[in-house]
């Protein structure tokens, strides 16, 4: 027989959790069930008088060539900035665990750009990328005409991205040390006394070691460049040119807010939170197989 | 102890009552308004001299971000039964407001609270674009302004010409001189819907849309893409093409009035109110005016359309703050306080004739710092009004002029041609007139 330690006084019990679960209610279930309801009617902007329609908002997001675009760029988005991000927090990482010369300078340092807000983060790096006065606009000179993203919507869409995953690499980069440096040092020690060299033992142990800690962030990186690129796109391309960089979230955001049409974006923040879910089940079920936590 | 404390507390409530005794009396209302920078500092000074004015009430101003949030804001305050008592709102959310029943219409509002607004007086382009279908104002014509063609004089003069080309073929040709002449910049361009497709239909008198434009009911189609619309995109595409033109946003590092002012290009379209802007930050050595939009050859030229914003009320305040609200809208639509100081105080137009007759009879137009300006007006009233050249009313314009601006995009870069791009651009655009339509079934626009 298990033996388990329960709790007789459910008063007592539902009073502990209380808090919680009004909090949860009330910052996910109802709007979430609120949004529901939007998307399955026509919501006029001052409210009142919704008429029920179905599934007319799924059906007019789904028949939109322009949603589709928006899912693609928004999955490589994703998939881009957390490559970009991770692997260099992962450098930064490895090289920052090696207690090199002025080591817990740049530890303090790299992490600095997560408590940066994204909207300052956007603005910086306009004024950095812009092509006639910016830093990066120096490649004009060389080759004129070569940087523009104000008309090439590879290169806006790229730009956003070294944005996002700038600022993720400082968050990206404190757990990857912490991860590191639970690896026991007595085995970095083993190796290097083996004969392995300095790259032998970051990419045949260390790195191996740390494979939890990377899911959990290539998780929350995905994720997090899902709903959180707003503001980078609202001040560096407002979603242009020519929608290059009308991501799923901005595109809520388009037709939510600037077009009032409330019901099309509601059918689309569920169509995203589904994403979202999917995608992380995915992670979990056939990614994290393949991770061993000890 | 504690009795010591709550006599304490009475005193100094005594003590402090008389200062605060008028402050409290006043009865206060909110302001919402979307203008920001230089401009949202003229309105917040507009209501502190109503403040300084009088004794009884307090208008509570607040500046919202921008017109698109203040729209944003008074729409999720007005769900949460907050709203403002009033709202200034952009030419684009008229529909929104009108369809709302949410508001308190002006001209009802007036008579009920015995406030003599002469109607008539407005300027018929400014009253037929905020009216009703029967000629009603439900909105206080507040900031308004029309696009300007703004010129460099010495670019002008090294191509050997003294006056600005009234035709595009004309100003064609002066780009083409321009580029000659060593112009980078001919004409700074940007993705603007208000004056690449707005303005210039009016003023050619084409239209953007059936039903005339939208004011004769919600099941307007969009037709811009089978009009004389895409022969100027096409131009305008061209001079991009050649290089006489250059695009200017934010984005590519200046805007077409910064480089204006900075004398990097020669030729822009923008509002008049950006006349203050460019007559305060542009270089000493750039000699500059303005002039009408202009037309094709053989073009009978109509009146240009407004552009910016009217005050609404809201309904669902207590009839003591709308005796407030009353004063207020008393103050603003009075010539001398309202209409002459923002035109004095930004670039924008007088809205009602008589004011415009004040400030011409004062010299104000004679004035370098104004002069110009009153092209605006004429420019405005260069026809009778027609139902092509009122203005535009399609539900969720905002979204309307995005989906332009984003083919625009697309054509001025070279990605797509220009009647593809037109096309596209208008099936989108009836997609969300259809939604519109069907949002609002069974109402009728007023």
């Amino acid at each position: 027989m298990e033996k388990r330690v329960t709790f007789s006084n459910y008063w007592l019990a539902g009073l502990f959790i209380a808090p919680q679960l009004f909090l949860v209610f009330t910052f996910f279930y109802w709007p979430t069930g609120q949004a529901l309801y939007w998307s399955l009617t026509l919501e006029p902007p001052f409210g009142g008088g919704n008429q029920f329609v179905g599934l007319q908002n799924f059906m007019a997001v789904f028949g939109d060539a322009h949603y589709w675009d928006s899912v693609i760029r928004s999955l490589v988005f994703a998939l881009g900035t957390t490559a970009i991000s991770v692997g260099f927090a992962t450098v930064l990482a490895l090289f920052a665990d090696r207690g090199l010369f002025g080591h817990s300078i740049f530890k303090f340092a790299y992490f600095l750009p997560y408590a940066v807000p994204a909207a300052a983060v956007g603005l910086a790096f306009r004024f950095t990328f812009t092509p006639d006065a910016g830093i990066f606009g120096a490649v004009n000179h060389i080759i004129p005409g070569l940087w523009d993203p104000s008309r090439n919507g590879g290169q806006a869409l790229f730009m956003i991205m070294l944005g996002q995953a700038w600022k993720m690499a400082g968050y990206n980069f404190v757990f990857l040390l912490a991860g590191l440096q639970s690896v026991p040092r007595s085995m970095i020690e083993a190796a290097a006394m083996d004969g392995a060299g300095v790259f032998r033992r970051m990419r045949d142990m260390q790195m191996p070691m740390i494979t939890p800690t990377f899911f959990f962030l290539f998780v929350i990186n995905i994720t997090d460049s899902f709903v959180d690129s707003f503001g980078m796109i609202d001040v560096m391309t407002r979603g242009g040119p020519s929608r290059a960089t009308e991501l799923m979230v901005y595109k809520i955001y388009l037709d939510g807010f600037e077009a009032k049409d409330y019901s099309l974006a509601a059918a689309q923040s569920m169509l995203l939170m589904l994403l979202i879910m999917v995608m992380t089940i995915f992670q979990f079920r056939y990614v994290e197989r393949r991770v061993h936590y000890n | 102890m504690k009795k010591q404390l709550s006599m304490a507390l009475v005193a100094a409530t005594l003590a402090s009552a008389p200062l605060s005794a008028s402050a409290a009396e006043r009865v206060k209302f909110d302001f919402w308004y979307g203008l920001t920078g230089a401009l949202g500092e003229v309105i917040a000074n507009q209501c502190k001299l109503f403040n300084e004015s009088q004794d009884r009430y307090e208008a509570v101003c607040t500046g919202q971000g921008g017109y698109d949030k203040a729209e944003q804001n008074t729409i999720a305050a007005y769900r949460a039964k907050q709203q403002p008592a009033l709202v200034q709102l952009y030419d684009a959310g008229t529909v929104n407001f009108m369809l709302s029943g949410a508001v308190y219409p002006a001209n009802k509002f007036a008579k009920d609270f015995n406030i003599s607004i002469d109607w008539s007086d407005y300027i018929p382009a400014i009253s037929n674009f905020f009216g009703t279908s029967k000629g009603e104002l439900w909105s206080l014509p507040y900031n308004n302004s029309t696009a300007l063609m703004y010129y460099n004089k010495d670019a002008l003069a090294k191509i050997g010409k003294s006056e600005p080309p009234a035709t595009l073929e004309e100003l064609t040709d002066d780009l083409k001189a321009m580029k000659a002449a060593g112009y980078d910049c001919g004409f700074g361009i940007n993705f603007d819907p208000w004056v690449s497709l707005e303005q210039f239909s009016y003023i050619h008198g084409v239209p953007l849309a059936t039903k005339n434009n939208g004011y004769d009911g919600l099941d307007a189609e969009l037709v811009y893409n089978k009009t004389k619309l895409v022969d100027f995109i096409k131009l305008e595409r061209s001079w991009v093409d050649n290089g006489y033109a250059k695009i200017m946003t934010q984005q590519t590092g200046k805007s077409i009035v910064e480089s204006f002012a900075d004398g990097t290009c020669q030729f822009i379209y923008t509002s008049v109110g950006d006349h203050s802007t460019i007559t305060q930050t542009h270089k000493d050595s750039v000699h500059w005016g303005d002039a009408f939009l202009p037309v094709f050859a053989g073009t009978k030229r109509l009146n240009s359309a407004i552009g910016g914003a009217s005050v609404w009320i809201m309904a669902g305040k207590s009839h003591e703050t709308y005796e407030a609200v009353a004063a207020f809208v008393k103050y603003i639509t009075d010539s001398e306080t309202g209409v002459n100081y923002i035109a004095h105080n930004t670039g924008y137009i007088p809205v009602t004739k008589s004011a415009f007759k004040i400030l011409s009879d004062q010299g104000f137009y004679k004035d370098p710092k104004y002069a110009g300006r009153e092209v605006a007006f004429a420019s405005l009233t260069a026809s009778e009004v027609t139902p092509l050249s009122r203005g535009v009313r399609l539900g969720n314009y905002t979204a309307i002029r995005s989906a332009f601006q984003s083919e625009f995009q697309s054509i001025l870069n070279g990605q797509k041609d220009v009647q593809a791009g037109l096309d596209d651009a208008v099936k989108a655009g009836n997609e969300i007139l259809r939604r519109y339509e069907q949002t609002f079934k069974g109402k009728e626009l007023p």
